[in-house]
């Protein structure tokens, strides 16, 4: 009987002092070795999307939470995929009012030649993304420079901001999802995406063609191609249209949004987005 | 006569050397040239004549512009029309000079008679950096497709040593006979090419390998060789891609290549049999890398043959020659089929690593939808390099380039035999190239 109940009794008492030693060893170590971190870090991190997009400048997430509070609040960075309420939220953490707002950039795409404007010039066959296309030939639409339509920059998009249209078979970007992260403009091989800054009432202008090829043999590929000719350059009264290698670009800092050079373009090469439907048809 | 081989993969592809014993056809040269400055692998040339400059055949178009970039010159006499980009066979830009001649320029150039500038005598007295020197002069590039600058291949490092030549003769590429038929018609020249060659390098003894399937170019090869005593002509099993630089040491002297090494580091040179007539045209004649032969091929090419074709001639211009019609839904292919390019633009130029045009009617031309791969280890099986594409293929397929590296995507010889081996057409070598092009 007793030896019944040593052989129960012990190993239970053992197990359970060795417990309780290891209980106290973990009390001490916690308090010895403990980590204070600010509260703050984690409240700011549960307002921000956690797509590590990168598009406040800083590694990640996190990154901008330990930022934040190194700065005593969201002061001069800005996370464009919170949104401006959960920012000014953020900025309630730390007892201030309002967000500081940031030039939003988003991005555009340099390519308005969608399936109707450029015609078949060869049947492609192989994986479906674009940067295996491209490095095979020129694709299987007339443009050399223009979209190839595999969605690269739909894939790598962390918010699904930006998608293919089925019928002109371009990237579309959804505005209010983008935040200007960049992945898509790195993921292009034919580096059509480019960033641009928002405007006021998100309102822009650029140009939607990359073709760097002499106008004749643009205009061949694709009817919408910027073909160099420079009206946009004459017409913009504020110098802010240049070409360069056959392509205009219209630099966003000096652009005042008149769209004279959209009334001006022989083919329609530039575009706008965000202006009141009527002003656009003229 | 003993049958080698390479130790490691393959595939015994369908040969369909249908222009197999075709004489050689010599193509007049064209009205229009268009002479791409990027014809070989380095710099691309840069340009020594502005528009509206006379040239004359032969004439230098465009000097290498460092030490891996080759010399270019003037297929025909003409008048440059202008220099800048045109549409390439792969549908993007290229660089190149376009050289117009008139009828009387066309006479000229055809009356014009090639002129000894060297006899076999002095041709042996030469000095090896006096070959090398005047192989980089003509603009000598490998002509086994890779495009190298001859030059450079011939002139071995300091503290290292070529003891053996191997020339290429191959030809492992379905379809392609162009080499073939230069060894039928040229053997004599090519050899001497070999010897001047050899010497530039410093190589004690050369050793052609010729594939079987071309018994008749073997046998005039061997009987050729017979005046050459440090030339030796060896029969090769027929496998692809045997004609790979690494495949064909191995096949040849047994020797391998050190992984991530040159040949010269298993003491050995690989010169092509085009390259080598090319040498011995440039040392004798004193005439630059401005033609070459290309097969123009395919199961329903009427006229299909090997032609002589002066560098900057259109491609269209070839089939029409060949009196081949592309349909809608046909592929051309610029090259072999393992190893050549899709052309998207007939009207692009040949260059000097156009060693074939085939065209492929719409029956073979699409690729099949991939399926899921059932690890069969096929791909790995055929490897010439012992690597594994199924994994280095699905590592870069998802961006993961540092473990593809890892296990040693560097290494891949983009020969294609993964993709053909495939029984679930996967795209292999697709994300290989993808992989491999990625910083």
């Amino acid at each position: 009987m007793i030896y019944c109940i040593s052989e129960i009794v012990l190993p239970a008492a053992a197990l359970g002092v060795l417990g309780a030693l290891a209980a106290v060893l973990l009390c001490v170590v916690v308090k010895r070795f403990a980590v204070v971190e600010d509260d703050r870090i984690g409240m700011v991190e549960e307002l921000l999307p956690g797509a590590n997009c990168g598009a406040c400048g800083l590694l990640g997430c996190h990154d901008f939470a330990v930022e934040c509070v190194r700065r005593g609040g969201p002061e001069g960075i800005v996370c464009p995929g919170a949104g401006e309420e959960k920012m000014s939220q953020i900025a309630g953490i730390f007892g201030k009012d309002g967000a500081g707002k940031a030039a939003r950039n988003i991005a555009v795409v340099g390519c308005g030649g969608a399936y109707a404007h450029r015609f078949p010039a060869a049947i492609y066959s192989g994986p479906k993304l674009c940067r295996i296309e491209s490095r095979i030939g020129s694709g299987p639409m007339s443009c050399s420079y223009g979209c190839l339509g595999c969605g690269d920059c739909t894939s790598v998009c962390p918010f699904g901001a930006i998608r293919i249209d089925p019928v002109s078979r371009l990237p579309l970007v959804d505005e209010g999802g983008c935040t200007g992260c960049g992945k898509c403009v790195e993921a292009c091989p034919r580096n059509l995406i480019s960033l641009r800054p928002q405007g006021p009432k998100g309102r822009r202008v650029w140009v939607g063609c990359s073709n760097r090829q002499r106008g004749a043999v643009a205009r061949k590929g694709c009817s919408v191609a910027c073909i160099g000719c420079g009206k946009c350059v004459r017409t913009c009264p504020f110098d802010a249209v240049e070409v360069r290698d056959n392509l205009a670009v219209i630099d966003p800092a000096k652009c005042r949004l008149c769209r004279k050079c959209v009334a001006a373009c022989p083919t329609g090469a530039i575009m706008t987005s965000n202006f009141p439907a009527a002003l656009s048809n003229q | 006569m003993k049958k080698l081989t390479f130790r490691r993969g393959g595939v015994r592809l369908p040969d369909s050397k249908l222009t197999a014993g075709k004489p050689i056809v010599e193509v007049e040269a064209p009205e229009v040239a268009v002479v791409a400055l990027g014809q070989h692998i380095g710099r691309p040339a840069r340009a020594v004549v502005s528009p509206g400059d006379r040239v004359a055949r032969y004439q230098l178009l465009a000097e290498a512009d460092g030490f891996i970039s080759a010399n270019i010159h003037s297929p025909v006499t003409g008048t440059v029309k202008s220099i800048g980009p045109v549409c390439g066979a792969n549908g993007y830009d290229i660089d190149a000079i376009i050289v117009e001649s008139t009828e009387e320029d066309r006479d000229s150039d055809r009356a014009m008679m090639p002129v000894r500038v060297r006899t076999d005598v002095e041709i042996a007295a030469m000095s090896p950096d006096e070959i090398r020197r005047a192989v980089r002069g003509c603009g000598i590039v490998g002509l086994g497709g890779a495009t190298f600058p001859t030059d450079v291949k011939l002139t071995v490092p300091e503290g290292k040593s070529a003891d053996v030549l191997i020339v290429n003769g191959a030809e492992c590429e379905p379809y392609l006979t162009s080499d073939h038929a230069l060894m039928l018609e040229s053997a004599e020249e090519i050899l001497k090419g070999v010897e001047a060659a050899r010497r530039a390098c410093g190589a004690a003894q050369a050793i052609v390998g010729i594939e079987e399937n071309k018994c008749d170019a073997l046998r005039r090869m061997a009987e050729a060789a017979g005046g050459y005593p440090a030339t030796e002509v060896v029969g090769l099993r027929e496998r692809y891609p045997q004609g790979g630089e690494k495949q064909l040491i191995n096949a040849v002297t047994g020797r391998e290549v050190p992984a991530g090494k040159l040949p010269i580091d298993a003491g050995a040179v690989v010169v092509n049999v085009g390259t080598a007539y090319a040498i011995w045209r440039g040392l004798a004649y004193g005439e630059p890398l401005v033609r070459r032969i290309v097969t123009v091929t395919g199961p329903d090419v009427e006229g299909r043959g090997n032609f002589r074709v002066w560098n900057g001639t259109a491609v269209a211009t070839l089939l029409e020659l060949a009196g081949a019609s592309a349909e809608q839904g046909s592929k051309l292919v610029l090259g072999g089929p393992m190893m050549g390019h899709a052309a998207i633009n007939p009207d692009a130029p040949t260059m000097k690593g156009t060693s074939g045009v085939l065209l492929l009617p719409p029956s073979m031309s699409g690729r099949l939808e991939p399926d899921a791969c059932v690890r069969c280890a096929r791909c790995v099986s055929v490897c010439p390099m012992g690597l594994e594409p199924y994994l280095i293929s699905t590592l870069c397929r998802f961006g993961r380039v540092k473990e593809a590296r890892e296990h040693s995507i560097a290494n891949c010889i983009e020969c294609g035999c993964c993709s053909y081996i495939c029984p679930s057409s996967r795209p292999l070598l697709d994300f290989i190239r993808l992989g491999k092009s990625k910083r």
